[in-house]
């Protein structure tokens, strides 16, 4: 091979490979813009889409042993996601103990989701309000994204076939704005007609 | 003083000195630990959870846990997401090697071109390709614009 031709060689592998480097940028980039805002099921809730509730399988708090959402398959769950550090959360925590109660001969669930949170506190909160439903630990968020939780008090409602029903409900349940969405969310899930 | 009480003062003040050395700065654990809510780190951040984080660090760091301890312990809450930076291992370990190996593939491809100019302005073919004569066509049609540009 002459030296013209082995340079010519050189130039072109040179070429094909920042080609190749700038193509990989590319798709990174293309596959952000199309994948990397991925929707939580609560966007897709609130544009009236029909929505299974987003899986998970994470440690219990009120017990030993894990809770996914499969496991409360053909029950009516409310699932609200909280934190100890969460200030409205102390408001709406004896209120969801009290839909429990007044519900669960019904087969009702309320399910906490601890979030971004330490253990020992969350355990501490629940002591304090006598919580008796069951409460998950998410401490990564892991949830969040696939919900589409954009902040702490969140609560949705699931039918007996694991679908997302009413409205999500943003802040703590049962005030004056959101009674009636808290409870039709309750007889949605419950499967009674409102 | 006897030389076992020498002895026993230097060793009280190194173990003294290595314990002071060893117990973490919250500060610089601030710097290198993530809020969970806010994606900042900890000294940026006066979220609730950052809060805490922050008075939790300070407690574990007087009760005498170390940095591993405390970072340890943290990432078993929250994930390994709450490292600022990511660990040198396992796939994380990627993280730190891909911009190094970028570098290199990048300094190697200017050296690659840097080569191959050098070598073309050395190239003797090339430069006698500079010496030849212009075609006489061009070389008439050059001059007659010459001669109108300077009329």
């Amino acid at each position: 091979m002459t030296g013209d031709a082995r340079q010519g060689t050189v130039q072109r592998v040179g070429q094909v490979i920042a080609l190749a480097g700038v193509a990989a940028l590319l798709a990174l980039l293309v596959w952000k813009v199309a994948f990397g805002n991925e929707e939580g099921a609560a966007d897709e809730l609130a544009r009236g889409k029909v929505v299974d509730a987003p899986a998970f399988d994470l440690d219990r708090l009120d017990q030993d042993g894990t809770l996914s959402i499969a496991d409360l398959r053909g029950k009516p769950v409310v699932v609200n996601f909280w934190a100890s550090w969460c200030i409205p959360c102390r408001d709406e925590a004896p209120v969801l103990e009290q839909t429990y109660r007044r519900y669960r001969d019904k087969g009702l669930v309320v399910l906490g989701i601890d979030v971004n949170d330490f253990r020992a506190d969350a355990r501490r909160f629940m002591g304090k309000y006598g919580l008796t439903y069951p409460i998950v630990y998410d401490g990564k968020g892991s949830t969040v994204g696939k919900w589409g939780v954009r902040g702490f008090p969140e609560t949705f409602f699931v039918d007996r076939s694991g679908k997302l029903v009413g409205e999500r409900i943003s802040g703590p349940v049962d005030i004056e704005r959101n009674r009636d969405a808290y409870e039709r969310g309750i007889a949605l899930a419950l499967g009674s007609k409102q | 003083m006897s030389i076992r009480a020498v002895v026993a003062v230097v060793v009280v003040v190194l173990a003294a000195a290595s314990a002071a050395r060893a117990a973490p700065n919250p500060s610089d654990l601030e710097a290198e630990l993530v809020c969970p809510t806010c994606d900042t780190t900890l000294d940026q951040s006066n979220a609730p959870i950052a809060q805490r984080m922050k008075q939790l660090i300070r407690q574990h760091i007087a009760a005498g846990w170390t940095e591993e301890r405390i970072k340890a312990d943290l990432v078993d809450q929250f994930g390994p997401g709450v490292l600022a930076e990511p660990p040198k291992s396992g796939f994380d370990l990627l993280a730190w090697l891909l911009p190094l190996g970028l570098l290199v593939a990048g300094a190697l491809g200017v050296g690659v071109i840097a080569w191959g100019w050098s070598r073309r302005r050395d190239d003797p073919a090339e430069e006698a390709a500079d010496d030849r004569p212009l075609d006489p066509e061009l070389e008439r049609r050059l001059d007659a614009e010459l001669e109108r540009y300077e009329a």
